[in-house]
């Protein structure tokens, strides 16, 4: 799938929990939002990416992506 | 005419607690103060002769039929207009009141065409019905008198005529255009004899303002208002209770046939979203169910480049499943999927889920809610714990303060706006807030305390800055905070919101309107003492559409509007279904009951059901559907009930991921725009061809009962389950019933839902459980169901969508009265008379900006594409702002729509696109018919 849209949809998850009082909550909570609504090729695809460094990724949620498990195949 | 088995009490109920007993023709009647004694002796059995009064409306007392003796008074009263006392004695039959009777009738029938023979509705209007129950025989007086028999038809309704010379002059008709439907287009014109019934001044009804609610010609007594269908067809012979098949208010109908044809849709008076009323949609235009391009034999073909052959079920079933088990050999289990649409019943979309988790083994399973109230469901479920609207539609009578945000109900929603104009009426506020100037902004008898005409896409700073106001003003509800949410969350949230970037000042820059109007919204909202909000797509269809929900929620809660009638945040549902297709696990990371795929425990008690191993991961939502497919993932798909190709963002790109997959199955009833991709086509069956339950925005499960035989054979339930047995996972259901049985054997809000149950109640609104079997009205009560409400900060964050000297215009979307979404079905009916295209409206300064006139054809062009349409000049619309409808596939609104979407759950952002508008001699491109090879069945079950 379109890695910048993939980045593009998880950095605006990121921005929405930026929010939160702590930033391990922040981290805690968008890398949750991407476990239970996105398909495993997503997450599995937007990890192989932060595993490359930020790129496009906040920072915050390339800390979320690596802290994802892996990922089960589709 | 009522409906054929409608018993009509005459006058509407009291609400009193308190009874009065009086005596009536002999007999005691105990019935609540306040009551009629034209309704205490309906109550009691004894049908007073009337013609004025009807239990929809308020007593008039103009007939003179009504009348009755009260012993140790004078004179005759009228029972409507007489109200019961304690220990009257009352009768209703005598000599005297007999004569009296016939001498009204007769003067009535003076001035009528005689004999029941002459009725338009074979005698069975009130109006002879009336004269054969007072014993008329004959007329005295017509013989050379002036009459108004010579009044010629109005015929220009395409639903219903209006017979001026059958007309009593009642106000039935005009009472109900008030009253219920709040049109005000009906008048009793002039004096005396000259008087006579004309909507709008002296126009005819289509040039009037009437909306066709059909509300007058349910009211009137005689034959002079009457639907054409059944002056054509003669009036039903029975009547089936059913649903409506259009938007989310779920109105319940009574289906009135004659052999086996529908003569006619009545709203069920007994109806509780509805009672009883209707809009132009859901009375009228049915005809799309027997439309000629109906497909009724299933169709296949190997390229979509080829015709199409007509095949069998059996064939084109087996074709189906073959190629969507070779995609998956070759591909991946999780290469095809299947999408549920919010048209269908809850039933149907739990057997299209089941059929992708258990049949094709993973949860690549969406449905329409996606590109619209997807956001609802996050941020509800987020704050609230349910992802669901708080309270009923009848809450709104309770309410002080009503907030209409991103809605536009008189269109959308146009039976649940007769009650929200009633309330108004009645003197309660309202606040509106939205980009277009809409009905209820400024209309007779309704006129917002605030009209916030914001920028598209800046409702999260609107709402911040209300929020902004409430707690720097000291109007928070400190108790409620309190007790009903957690107190370090609030803190935060506090914090968060009383930052100066939060101000009205500051969102008066970002959403242009005025900071004192912000306050002072902000203000009467705090106040209520019961606000109810009351929301749309103009809310969710944003990148930020679950903030704004959130956002929302968090004003609720800061000022205690949660749990009690009047009060909530309840959103106004686009299709009949949205609620029902989404509680019963159409979403990829949900089974029934909004429950996680990845809670063991709950797939467990689905494993033990169905007897399969339950895939524990999210699947692809429709937008990562299409993206899948572009990058050679995602190869096949079974399409219920949804035109993709047409009400999708960018269909350039559907149309793209379309022809990217191997295996397209399109089940619905007409060969829609998706249908053009598409291997196999299974014709399906309309609402009124199958059995089923809709589910409506205030979590009402109704019945939905097969009237006509499904024209293709089979309703659409039993196609899911041959096409699942095919693919080798059994599903043997004799009847939707037990369908609902299992549904609530496996989802704890649901529990005891049965057809008995809902045959004998009528309705239930979920959750329904050990507590409240019959349902729950107002959710939230005393706490919410996560148990503390939660406060979450909701930054604004503007759309990625900005306009540019190339893009200045911002264009948003929306519907209209008269048409349905895609307009798959009212496009195929009388309605099109309303609307025959889209057009874009356009403010004057910038069609002047582009030399542009009214009714010159312009090109919008988007970042993704142009669509060609007639342009309309109006102030409803803000300078800057371009809006548009998307009934009509020729004009294609969503070319131009992007692919941003909102952040938690993709749902489009349809509601702001930057555009440019220029006048072009170009035209929409008109799409051919489909080809069809009709004689290639090999053989027809």
């Amino acid at each position: 799938m379109d890695i910048h849209r993939l980045v593009k949809m998880a950095n605006e998850i990121g921005t929405f929990f930026e929010g939160a009082e702590q930033h391990h909550e922040a981290v805690a909570s968008t890398a949750a939002h991407l476990r239970n609504f996105w398909d495993p090729r997503m997450r599995a695809q937007l990890i192989e990416y932060a595993r490359h460094g930020d790129g496009e990724l906040s920072h915050l949620v390339r800390e979320a992506v690596l802290a994802l498990d892996a990922p089960r195949q589709a | 005419m009522l409906a054929i088995d409608d018993k009509d009490f005459g006058t509407p109920p009291s609400k009193s607690k308190k009874l009065v007993t009086l005596e009536i023709d002999g007999h005691p009647v105990s019935v609540p103060e306040g009551t009629s004694v034209l309704r205490a002796a309906a109550i009691a059995g004894v049908a007073i002769p009337k013609l004025c009064a009807t239990d929809s409306m308020a007593a008039f007392g103009s007939c003179r039929l009504c009348l009755i003796e009260v012993e140790g008074r004078n004179g005759c009263p009228a029972s409507c207009t007489t109200p019961v006392e304690s220990g009257i004695k009352v009768r209703t039959r005598s000599d005297k009141l007999e004569k009296l009777r016939r001498g009204v009738m007769e003067l009535y029938m003076s001035d009528h065409p005689l004999g029941a023979a002459e009725c338009k509705a074979d005698g069975k209007c009130e109006l002879h019905r009336m004269g054969r129950e007072v014993g008329l025989e004959s007329v005295r007086y017509n013989h050379g008198a002036r009459t108004h028999l010579d009044l010629a038809v109005d015929d220009s309704n395409p639903y219903f005529s209006f017979d001026p010379t059958r007309c009593i002059l009642c106000s039935r008709c005009v009472r109900a255009c008030d009253d219920i439907q709040g049109t005000f287009a009906l008048t009793i014109d002039g004096r005396g004899f000259n008087s006579l019934m004309s909507p709008g001044q002296h126009q005819h009804y289509i040039d009037s303002e009437c909306v066709s609610c059909g509300a007058c010609v349910q009211a009137c007594p005689t034959d002079a208002l009457m639907e054409k269908t059944v002056l054509e067809k003669g009036p039903g012979d029975r009547a089936v209770v059913t649903t409506c098949g259009y938007c989310g208010v779920g109105c319940s109908f009574k289906a009135e046939v004659r052999g086996d044809e529908i003569v006619r849709m009545v709203p069920n008076k007994d109806g509780l979203p509805n009672h009883g009323h209707s809009c132009v949609k859901g009375r009228f235009a049915w005809g799309y169910a027997t439309h000629p391009d109906r497909v009724r034999t299933p169709m296949i073909r190997e390229r979509i480049q080829d015709p199409w052959r007509e095949v069998s079920w059996d064939e084109a079933i087996t074709f189906a499943a073959r190629e969507l088990k070779r995609v998956q050999a070759k591909y991946g289990r999780g290469s095809v999927g299947g999408i549920t649409s919010s048209r269908c019943t809850n039933e149907e979309a739990y057997l299209v889920q089941k059929l992708v988790r258990a049949a094709l083994g993973n949860n690549n399973v969406d449905t329409c809610a996606r590109v619209c109230h997807s956001p609802t469901g996050y941020g509800l479920k987020t704050a609230f714990g349910t992802p669901a609207g708080t309270n009923d539609f009848d809450s709104v009578l309770e309410s002080d303060v009503i907030v209409v945000i991103g809605a536009n109900p008189t269109e959308g929603h146009p039976v649940f706006s007769s009650i929200l104009k009633r309330r108004i009426r009645e003197g309660a506020r309202l606040i509106v807030a939205d980009p277009r100037q809409i009905e209820l902004a400024r209309m007779p008898h309704v006129e917002a305390d605030y009209f916030l005409q914001l920028t598209p896409g800046t409702n999260v700073a609107l709402f911040n800055a209300m929020a902004h106001t409430i707690v720097t003003d000291g109007l928070a509800n400190e108790s409620f905070i309190h007790e009903r949410t957690k107190r370090s969350e609030y803190h935060h949230w506090r914090d968060f919101i009383i930052q100066e970037r939060n101000s009205p000042e500051a969102a008066e820059k970002i959403t242009g309107v005025p900071a004192e109007k912000i306050r002072g919204a902000a203000r009467l909202y705090a106040k209520g003492p019961n606000s109810a909000i009351y929301y749309g797509l103009g809310v969710t269809e944003h990148s930020q559409g679950s903030t704004a929900v959130l956002a929302m929620a968090n004003l609720a809660m800061v000022t205690g509007n949660v749990g009690r009638a009047g009060v909530g945040v309840n959103p106004l549902r686009g299709q009949n279904n949205v609620q029902g297709s989404n509680d019963v696990g159409s979403f990829p990371h949900e089974l029934t009951g909004y429950r996680h795929v990845s809670d063991s425990k709950v797939r467990a008690e689905f494993e033990h059901e169905w007897h399969v191993t339950l895939d524990p991961e999210p699947g692809l939502r429709i937008p990562n559907m299409f993206d899948a497919a572009l990058d050679g993932s995602f190869k096949g798909i079974y399409i219920e009930g949804e035109d993709i190709a047409q009400s999708d963002p960018n269909t350039n790109h559907v149309a793209a991921a379309l022809q990217a997959m191997e295996i397209v199955i399109v089940h619905d009833i007409f060969l829609n725009q998706t249908a053009n991709f598409a291997h196999v086509f299974l014709p399906g069956s309309s609402f009124l061809e199958k059995n089923g339950t809709f589910t409506n925005a205030e979590r009402r499960i109704s019945m939905v009962r097969k009237v006509l035989h499904p024209l293709a054979g089979k309703e659409d339930w039993e196609v899911t389950c041959m096409l699942s047995n095919a693919l080798g996972f059994p599903m043997n259901y004799k009847h939707p019933s037990e369908i609902m049985d299992e549904i609530a054997r496996l989802t704890p809000t649901f529990t005891g839902v049965n057809y008995a149950k809902l045959d004998r109640i009528g309705s239930a609104q979920w959750p329904c459980n050990d507590a409240a079997p019959e349902g729950t009205p107002v959710m939230h009560i005393g706490e919410f169901v996560r148990g503390k409400g939660r406060f979450l900060p909701t930054e604004y964050v503007p759309t990625d969508e900005r306009t540019t000297q190339r893009y200045p215009l911002i264009l948003t979307t929306g519907r209209i009265l008269t048409q349905y979404n895609v307009g798959t079905q009212t496009r195929r009916t009388k309605n099109v008379v309303w609307h025959a295209e889209d057009v874009l409206e356009i403010h004057p300064h910038d069609a002047e900006q582009r030399g542009l006139r009214e009714g010159d054809w312009v090109e919008v062009t988007s970042r993704e594409g142009s669509i060609f349409v007639r342009a309309l000049l109006t102030e409803r619309v803000q300078p800057g702002v371009v809006y548009t409808t998307f009934h009509h596939p020729d004009t294609g609104a969503n070319v131009v729509t992007t692919e941003n979407s909102d952040w938690a759950t993709n749902c489009p952002e349809y509601k702001v696109t930057a555009v440019q508008v220029k006048p072009t001699s170009r035209r929409p491109e008109r799409i051919p018919p489909a080809r069809i090879v009709h004689d290639a069945i090999a053989s027809k079950p």
